[in-house]
């Protein structure tokens, strides 16, 4: 299910840092030795005063590549060089490209690319819809036996309830989950910002908590009806929580995902017009962030998802209501999050580790990066003491829309290994 | 005949000033009050023959319009020529605008001719922040989508007080649409600002959830326009009944429940519209018509309230009016 280019693996020594592994339970002081791109020895190692923190490295399971179609925006070899950079080890590829990817032939070129360009795994979802439209399903076994790793129709809602029951009837032949892009549009409308205090006084149109969660309550109902199991993507609700919560309590097996933004922002962000400030769903209130860090937390969320989302700048240097919707994220969300979440106490820093690699390794069922002798190494080394200025400069993305533009952020990656090959070093 | 000399704008100081006017946030209670006095000496000026002063010579005045409107434009153009600048106006019919060409685009090519304010009317929420972070020039808001026209709430905040002598604690009931307005958004600010109160009247359709946050209160009782001092009426678009929209079921049903009819407007009570009126719909004919209204007044304020601003910004502001409108 996922594809990178070949290479040989390395040969390399990590020492003094502290190893981190949620999943192994592994929290001290260690010299880490990877021969030939597999952990060979973890042994204990004295105390480091250093603020280094070896961990396994991250999984994304909800990126724009922009390839086929825009290639201005992105293209494998720029987004998975952006993602080495923030520490993944792999990613997977959203299908709303152009052509779409709902199709052997698109697919199976987008494979053949990824073996030539992809710096780490990639892996690609495929539409449940062709063309996006919501009408027909695309031929999901042949797409799942070609690689595809789930299916979604990312930017868009399954608007028909008839066709997510079949989807989701239909998905059990592949053998794949269906990740859901979750909105109402008829509610959602042309909405521009969260409907609330904020876009009543901007005058933008809302797109309403409701438009989102009234999906999410649809699709869950189906999911239990159908006895399969559901990824919710880039939640923004407090409402949408409290659905997934009631869901998981009846027995519905559904996984969902949350952007740094939607943890780090609120609407109030808004108010400045930037355009990175505009992305769907939108930033919600105080008590939507609120309330997605707790889900977070207590694993009802159980991914960080960046929805890294390239555009053009010129595309962006618009007027609010005409630029489009979306920002980047891959070589900014560790940061980002330890800055604004760990460092003021929010979360713990152990929690954001599990979210951003093991929670949505096993949400799409790919391989858990570990800390363990014998592993394919999969890691990455943060300097949570160090800080950098985000700008323009620094990203190997090809867009530089990100909403963090100016920021000064703490816990940077120092070094990416992803299938046992160094893909980023500082 | 008293002679009305107002400083050339290469005689006062120059002082630090918000730049720009893009909504009323940029406005402190200080900068408010200036721009009201300069609005109220300058009135003065109109009413000699010759109408024009010499204030704004040389200077240049950019109206760069991307939707329809006649009294705006108007009213910002002769604001500029009665203050003997130069104007030139750009309207996005018959222009490279219609070729496709981006906003960015375009200001940066009126920036090349060194203008020395923008006013921009465009149909997009942040058009003129976007012009305004890629030009040198003070860029003013002339209506931007459903969010801010400043001027209008400048205007309607100068006919006012004209009328009633006050603005702290005056009762502002704001009647119809709001929820596609930049004018009640734009006013419910200003009134804030000077202290007063505003109520909110209308379908519960188009008040928009959550907008007591701006220091107003609603209702969708007609009734409580007998509590104001002000009867502020918005337009009602026709748009707003078509299938598919249906904010309201249908305008007979709206102008029998929201319309202000003389029934409605006690005695000592004033009537205002932004224009244009839709007659029989959100207003009665004979309130239209009647010395309630002080819909012209408001007109001619646009003028001097737009002629204060133009100075306003390029003068830096009068530190104390008198000091700069000396009337001889």
């Amino acid at each position: 299910m996922l594809f990178c280019r070949s290479g040989d693996r390395d040969t390399l020594r990590i020492e003094g840092a502290r190893v981190l592994d949620p999943t192994e339970g592994i929290d001290g002081p260690f010299d880490v030795t990877i021969e030939d791109g597999h952990i060979v020895r973890i042994a204990p190692a004295g105390a480091s005063a250093s603020g280094l923190v070896l961990a396994p490295a991250f999984v994304d399971p909800h990126v724009h590549l922009r390839t086929p179609g825009r290639e201005d925006e992105e293209t494998i070899a720029s987004g998975t060089a952006a993602a080495a950079a923030g520490g993944y080890c792999a990613i997977l590829a959203m299908p709303n490209t152009d052509p779409v990817v709902d199709s052997a032939a698109v697919l199976g070129a987008l494979v053949e690319l990824a073996r030539a360009e992809a710096l780490i795994p990639t892996g690609f979802m495929a539409s449940i819809s062709r063309g996006l439209r919501g009408e027909e399903l695309t031929e999901m076994a042949e797409l799942a036996g070609l690689g595809a790793a789930a299916f979604t129709d990312d930017g868009h809602p399954v608007v028909s309830a008839g066709l997510m029951q079949r989807a989701l009837q239909y998905s059990a032949v592949a053998g794949r989950l269906l990740a859901l892009h979750e909105e109402e549009p008829a509610l959602s409308r042309d909405g521009q910002m969260h409907e609330g205090a904020v876009s009543a006084e901007l005058g933008l149109a809302g797109w309403p908590s409701v438009a989102e969660s009234i999906m999410i309550e649809r699709d869950l109902a189906l999911a239990a009806y159908e006895q399969r199991s559901l990824h919710i993507m880039h939640v923004s609700a407090l409402e949408s929580v409290a659905a997934l919560r009631a869901a998981k309590a009846r027995g519905v097996t559904v996984t969902a995902e949350v952007t740094p933004h939607h943890l780090c922002l609120t609407d109030d962000a808004v108010r400045s017009l930037d355009t990175n400030t505009k992305m769907n769903p939108p930033l919600r209130a105080e008590a939507d962030r609120l309330a997605l860090l707790e889900a977070l937390r207590d694993g009802t969320i159980c991914c960080v998802a960046t929805d890294h989302a390239p555009h053009a700048r010129h595309e962006k240097e618009a007027p609010f209501e005409e630029a489009p919707f979306g920002v980047t994220g891959l070589e900014t969300a560790f940061s980002a999050l330890y800055t604004m979440l760990v460092e003021p106490g929010e979360l713990p820093l152990e929690v954001l580790l599990e979210r951003m690699s093991a929670g949505p390794a096993r949400a799409f069922g790919l391989p858990v990066p570990r800390i363990a002798e014998g592993e394919v190494a999969n890691v990455v080394l943060l300097d949570l003491d160090a800080r950098r200025q985000v700008s323009e400069g620094g990203f190997r993305s090809r867009s530089v829309n990100s909403w963090l533009l100016g920021k000064t952020l703490h816990g940077t990656v120092v070094k990416t290994v992803a299938d046992g090959r160094v893909v980023f070093a500082a | 005949m008293a002679d009305i000399r107002l400083a050339d704008a290469s005689e006062v100081p120059p002082r630090p000033l918000r730049r720009h006017l893009l909504g009323v946030s940029d406005l402190g209670p200080g900068d408010l009050e200036r721009i009201l006095g300069t609005a109220a000496t300058l009135s003065r000026s109109l009413e000699r023959e010759v109408k024009k002063l010499p204030a704004l010579r040389g200077r240049l005045v950019v109206n760069l319009f991307y939707e329809s409107s006649t009294r705006t434009l108007s009213s910002f153009d002769l604001a500029a020529k009665r203050l003997s600048a130069d104007t030139m106006s750009v309207r996005s019919s018959g222009s490279s605008v219609d070729k496709g060409e981006s906003l960015k685009d375009t200001a940066l090519t009126l920036a090349a001719y060194d203008p020395d304010v923008i006013v921009i009317r465009h149909p997009q929420i942040g058009a003129p922040q976007l012009v305004a972070s890629v030009t040198a020039a003070h860029v003013v808001n002339a209506g931007d989508g459903k969010h801010q026209h400043p001027t209008q709430a400048l205007l309607d905040l100068y006919t006012m007080r004209e009328a009633l002598g006050r603005l702290e604690g005056l009762h502002v009931a704001i009647v119809g649409d709001v929820l596609h307005s930049r004018v009640a958004r734009s006013l419910i600010e200003a009134l804030t600002l000077v202290g007063a109160r505003t109520t909110l009247i209308g379908p519960p359709t188009l008040i928009p959830r959550g907008i007591e946050a701006m220091g107003c209160e609603t209702t969708t009782d007609i009734a409580a326009v007998a509590d104001a001092d002000v009867i502020y009426v918005l337009r009602m678009q026709r748009e707003r009944m078509l299938a598919g929209a249906a904010y309201v079921p249908s305008l007979r049903e709206y102008s029998a429940l929201w319309g202000i009819t003389p029934e409605r407007v006690r005695a000592g009570q004033v009537v205002m519209h932004p224009g244009p009126m839709n007659r029989g719909v959100e207003i009665d004919p004979r309130v239209a018509d009647s010395d309630a209204a002080l819909i012209t007044t408001q007109v001619r304020a646009g003028l001097v309230v737009r002629m204060a601003v133009l100075y306003d910004l390029l003068t830096g502001g009068p530190v104390e009016v008198p000091q700069a409108l000396e009337v001889a």
